[in-house]
Parts: structure tokens; C-alpha cells; sequence
């Protein structure tokens, strides 16, 4: 909105209140990270002797990164975490696809049941059903792997299903019937033709669903309990008992667990917004 | 007509292999749990023992002891906080949808917070509230006695109003961003013409922004309900649900994988998504009713 409006006393004084309010709040939301930076550069004597909001002395003290890296196993967090991260998109975005794939292209009787399926699901918090999972889990022979994370990562939601049915209307349907002229089968649409144009909305779910995974602390919690086994949430999650006096340490660990979602906040910032939006309109 | 015959197998054969995985993992991870949840409640099961048939017994442990629904006194403190939540969000989305100097700096810093991983607050947090922490040196800074100062997270009377506050400062952004997409696609003629006509700021809030976004408002309203009775992740980590910040999720799985009542636990869980479905069937009902011809 570009308005032009009168310049007189009255705009003035609401427009110092109100850079005074983005500034205020602005320091809410990063001064308790900023502490947390000082505190990760400062040494254990440093820590117990001034306050949160000194200084450190030196900020070149890489020790408690170090420290965490090592001693908190967070190089076995991030590899585990990368490993679910790329086996989970890979499989949602393959699900999704497909069912929406299918949902779009195909009518047949059945279909309105399965989109239904699929709204229903998102309604109920899995959260609370966990104890139940729980047993499931056992009884495929998962527990305890990393298996047990991907599978229930694996799987489509009604949100995502939006998001590729919405790009899908806008694939004209003349396309995949030359293609069928030519003599294509289904399938062959399905990766040759539809796969590819249906890139930016891959791009968007991947973005959406990978910060979700990356953050997901209770699944990997309960499923993964091997200390082998661990992601860059419960490895982090675990400072708390043996580090739980060594501030400076837990404050370096937190850096360095929130490092990467800046550096994709600051590469992807108008993805992630409208990806937010899109599925917001629907769900 | 033979390749015609050719496509109409094809089809059939494309339909079912391309749903068969994905309606395998909806059905096997929801709706099987969901049966099963529904089922175990009737039971006295430690989750390794036989189970044990008791019929109601598990509800009506749950109606007679009041330790288990007063876990959902902690949920009134994150529903205020929802509302007091949505209403700074308005305002932001209403800053932003104005010409501004700094617009993106500053909605990147009001929403960065949601994007972050859920431990990782938990202990920024812990920080910030322990004892001589962040908080007690602002205080200090500013004057208040130590001895004045409170136990954020130690004290019963505090500690959820301290949690309701990360809350806050974790999800407000996400609001602001769905606002600020729902302001986009108002006219901006009409705000032109309110404009013309000498509206100021607040009242083409009132007018016209606040009647046009009321969908996406009603929708953040149920949503922070759904979100209060659900709350566990920020209470998990920093407090464990102890000292009073105990709430219905945290105590129903830890009466399954700590006590191991996992039949008292299910029926816990059946009574909370009874809960959300009526929630969904008001929301369904009345408010996105009024928006759907």
C-alpha cells in the first residue's frame, strides 16, 4: 500500500510511536538469543562471576562450541538429523504427490472418501495418540531405529495435498493427453510431465516440512532412545542433565542448533512466508 | 478400442498403486491408532502384562480424581496469552501493510521465532528466567530489589504465566504472517476511498481491515484454543510439567510411558480429542458456515 497522506503533527508523533513498538518488540524477540550468544563465547569462571548481560572478553573463546560439538555428540545429532531429513522429504513429497496426482487427474468412485480421509487426519493432534503409536511401532520392529521416525514422516497431510492440487489445476490437462497420444503411460506423466512443473510446489512443502522435521523433538524422544541414535533436538535436549550447571556450554549448543534455521530464514524468507500462507487459507 | 481398453486398465492399476502408500501410512498411523486408543481404554494395561477388561473403570478414575483434569487449569493461562497473542498480531499486520522503512527487517524479526527448534527456546528460556538469569539483571539494572525478585519458573503462582509468555514469543509471528496474507488480497481501493473521504488510521482498521480479514481472525481463534488444550512441547522441556505447570498432554504421556497406565492414558486421550472435535465441529459449524455459499 503506497497512500499518500497529510504530513501534519498528528502523523509524526504515531509514526515515532510506532517505530517505537517495531523497536521494542524487535528487542524482545532477539535479546534473549543475544544473551545466549554472549554466554556461549564466555569462559565457565566468567559465567558464574558476571552477569548475563557483560560482555564476554573474548569473543575469539571457541571453547564451549567445541566442547558441545564433541562432548554433546551434536556432529552425531546433525547426521542423524540429515538422514531422516532427506529419506522423510523424499518419501512425503512422493506421497503427496502421487495422492494429489491421483485426487486431480482420475475421477472415480472413491475419491471425495479419500480426500475426506485425509482432512479428518488433520484434525486430530497425533500428539495424543502416541501411546498407541507407541505400540505399533514396537510391533513393526522399528523401534529404537531410525526407521521409526521416517515412517511417521513419511506419510502426506491434507495440507501438502492442498498445496500440489492448487499447482495441479494450473497443468493443462492437454498436456498429459499428447503425452498419452504419444503412447505414454500414467506413471510416465506422472515423472516425465507433472513431476517437473509441480517444482515450485515441491520447493515450498520440502522448505515447510524440513524446518518442521529439523524442529520435531518428541517423535525422534520417544522412538529413538539409542544414544546412536540421536538428532540435533535430543542431543541437544540431553545438555540438560550432565551439562546442567555449565551454562556456557547448553548457550553454545543452542547457537549452533539455531544457526542453520537463520541461514535457510535468510536464503528462503519469501518461500517460507508464502508456503505459510498457502497452507493457511485451506487448513 | 483395444488401446482404449489398454488406458482404462492403466488407470485403474495407476489409482490404486499410487494411493496404496499413502492411504497405507494415513491408516496404519492414524485411524489404526485412533481405533486402538479407543479400545485400550477399556483396559488396565502396563503395555507388557495381559491386558485386563475393566470397562468404564479407567473414565471414571478420570471424573473421580482430580489430579488428572486439573492439568487443564495450565490451559486457561496459554489461552489468554492465544488472545493477547492475535491481538498484537493484528496490530503488526496492520503496521506492515503500510508503506514502511524497514517492513521486511521487521516482519523477518517478529517471525523468525517460529521457525526455531523447540529445545533450543526451551533453554534460551531457562536462561533467560533462572535465578540472577537475564530477567533478574534487567530488574536489577532498572532498580527493583534482589530480594524482590520472584522464582519465574519456581514460584506456582508465576510459572505459567512465564511459559504462556515463550508462547507468545515463539508463535506470535505465525499469526502476524497469516494476517499480513489475508490483508493482501483486500482492495486497496477501498482503503483509498476511506482515505479520500478522511478515515484515519484506526478507523480504516476498524472498517474495513477488521470486517475483511474476520475469516482468517475466527479461524486463529479456534486454532488458539485447540492450541491450549494441547499444549506440551515449551512445559516438557523447561519444567517437566512440575511446580504447577503441569498440563493434559504432559500428564496423559506421562501416565503412559512413565506410570505405564497405558488404558488410563488412552482414555485420557480419547476425552481430549473429544474435546478437539467439538471444537472443529463449532469452528466447522459456525464459523467457516458463514464464509462458504
Amino acid at each position: 500500500m503506497e497512500l499518500r497522506e497529510e504530513k501534519n503533527w498528528k502523523f509524526y508523533v504515531s509514526n515515532i510511536l510506532r517505530y517505537g513498538i517495531l523497536i521494542a518488540a524487535s528487542l524482545i524477540i532477539i535479546a534473549p538469543m543475544l544473551v545466549v550468544l554472549i554466554g556461549a563465547f564466555k569462559t565457565n569462571e566468567e559465567l558464574l562471576t558476571t552477569g548475563p548481560l557483560t560482555l564476554p572478553e573474548n569473543w575469539g573463546n571457541f571453547d564451549n562450541f567445541i566442547k558441545a560439538w564433541t562432548k554433546g555428540r551434536m556432529a552425531t545429532g546433525f547426521m542423524n538429523t540429515a538422514i531422516i531429513l532427506v529419506v522423510s522429504l523424499a518419501a512425503t513429497i512422493l506421497t503427496g504427490t502421487m495422492t494429489a496426482y491421483v485426487l486431480n487427474r482420475f475421477q472415480f468412485r472413491g475419491r471425495r472418501l479419500i480426500k475426506a480421509l485425509f482432512l479428518i487426519a488433520s484434525l486430530i493432534p497425533s500428539i495424543t495418540m502416541q501411546m498407541s503409536i507407541f505400540q505399533i511401532i514396537v510391533g513393526l520392529g522399528v523401534y529404537n531405529t531410525r526407521l521409526a521416525t521416517i515412517i511417521l514422516f513419511a506419510g502426506t497431510d491434507i495440507i501438502s495435498i492442498y498445496i500440489f492440487l492448487q499447482f495441479l489445476e494450473g497443468i493443462p490437462y492437454t498436456l498429459d493427453e499428447a503425452a498419452i497420444v504419444d503412447g505414454a503411460s500414467f506413471p510416465r506423466i506422472f515423472t516425465t510431465i507433472i513431476i517437473p512443473l509441480l517444482k515450485p510446489a515441491i520447493v515450498t512443502v520440502i522448505i515447510i516440512k524440513g524446518i518442521g522435521f529439523y524442529n520435531e523433538f518428541y517423535t525422534p524422544y520417544l522412538y529413538m532412545k539409542d544414544k546412536s541414535l540421536q538428532v540435533i533436538s535430543t542431543s541437544l535436549y540431553a545438555f540438560q542433565g550432565p551439562y546442567g550447571t555449565q551454562w556456557e556450554v547448553i548457550c553454545a549448543a543452542c547457537i549452533i542448533t539455531m544457526l542453520p534455521t537463520l541461514i535457510i530464514f535468510l536464503l528462503l524468507q519469501k518461500h517460507i512466508y508464502s508456503g505459510l500462507t498457502m497452507g493457511a487459507v485451506k487448513g | 478400442m483395444k488401446q482404449l481398453r489398454r488406458y482404462s486398465m492403466q488407470r485403474t492399476l495407476t489409482i490404486c498403486g499410487f494411493l496404496a502408500l499413502p492411504l497405507i501410512l494415513l491408516l496404519v498411523f492414524t485411524y489404526l491408532p485412533f481405533v486402538d486408543m479407543v479400545g485400550y481404554s477399556f483396559y488396565r494395561w502396563d503395555g507388557y502384562s495381559d491386558k485386563v477388561f475393566t470397562g468404564l473403570e479407567n473414565y471414571k478414575t478420570l471424573f473421580s480424581e482430580p489430579q488428572y483434569f486439573s492439568a487443564f487449569k495450565s490451559s486457561i493461562y496459554y489461552f489468554i496469552g492465544s488472545l493477547v497473542q492475535i491481538v498484537i498480531a493484528l496490530y503488526f499486520a496492520n503496521v506492515f501493510f503500510y508503506k514502511l522503512r524497514g517492513k521486511n527487517f521487521f516482519k523477518g524479526v517478529l517471525f523468525f521465532p517460529y521457525l526455531l527448534n523447540g529445545v533450543a527456546i526451551g533453554f534460551v528460556f531457562l536462561y533467560f528466567f533462572k535465578p540472577d538469569g537475564v530477567l533478574d539483571s534487567i530488574l536489577t539494572a532498572l532498580g527493583v530489589a534482589e530480594e524482590n525478585l520472584p522464582l519465574w519458573l519456581g514460584d506456582a503462582a508465576l510459572v505459567n504465566w512465564s511459559l504462556t509468555f515463550v508462547s507468545v514469543w515463539r508463535y506470535m509471528g505465525q499469526n502476524m504472517v497469516m494476517f499480513c496474507g489475508a490483508t493482501q488480497s483486500i482492495s486497496g481501493e477501498l482503503f483509498e476511498a476511506a482515505q479520500i473521504d478522511g478515515a484515519g488510521r484506526w478507523q480504516q482498521f476498524f472498517y474495513i481491515m477488521l470486517p475483511n480479514i474476520r475469516g482468517i481472525i475466527s479461524l486463529n481463534l479456534i486454532l488458539a484454543v485447540k492450541g491450549a488444550i494441547s499444549v506440551y512441547e515449551i512445559p516438557f522441556i523447561m519444567t517437566k510439567g512440575t511446580g504447577g505447570s503441569m498440563t493434559f498432554v504432559i500428564k496423559t504421556l506421562s501416565t503412559a510411558f512413565t506410570d505405564k497406565k497405558i488404558g488410563l492414558s488412552c482414555a485420557m486421550g480419547v476425552i481430549l480429542l473429544l474435546i478437539v472435535m467439538v471444537i472443529t465441529f463449532v469452528q466447522k459449524r459456525f464459523v467457516e458456515g458463514k464464509e462458504e455459499q
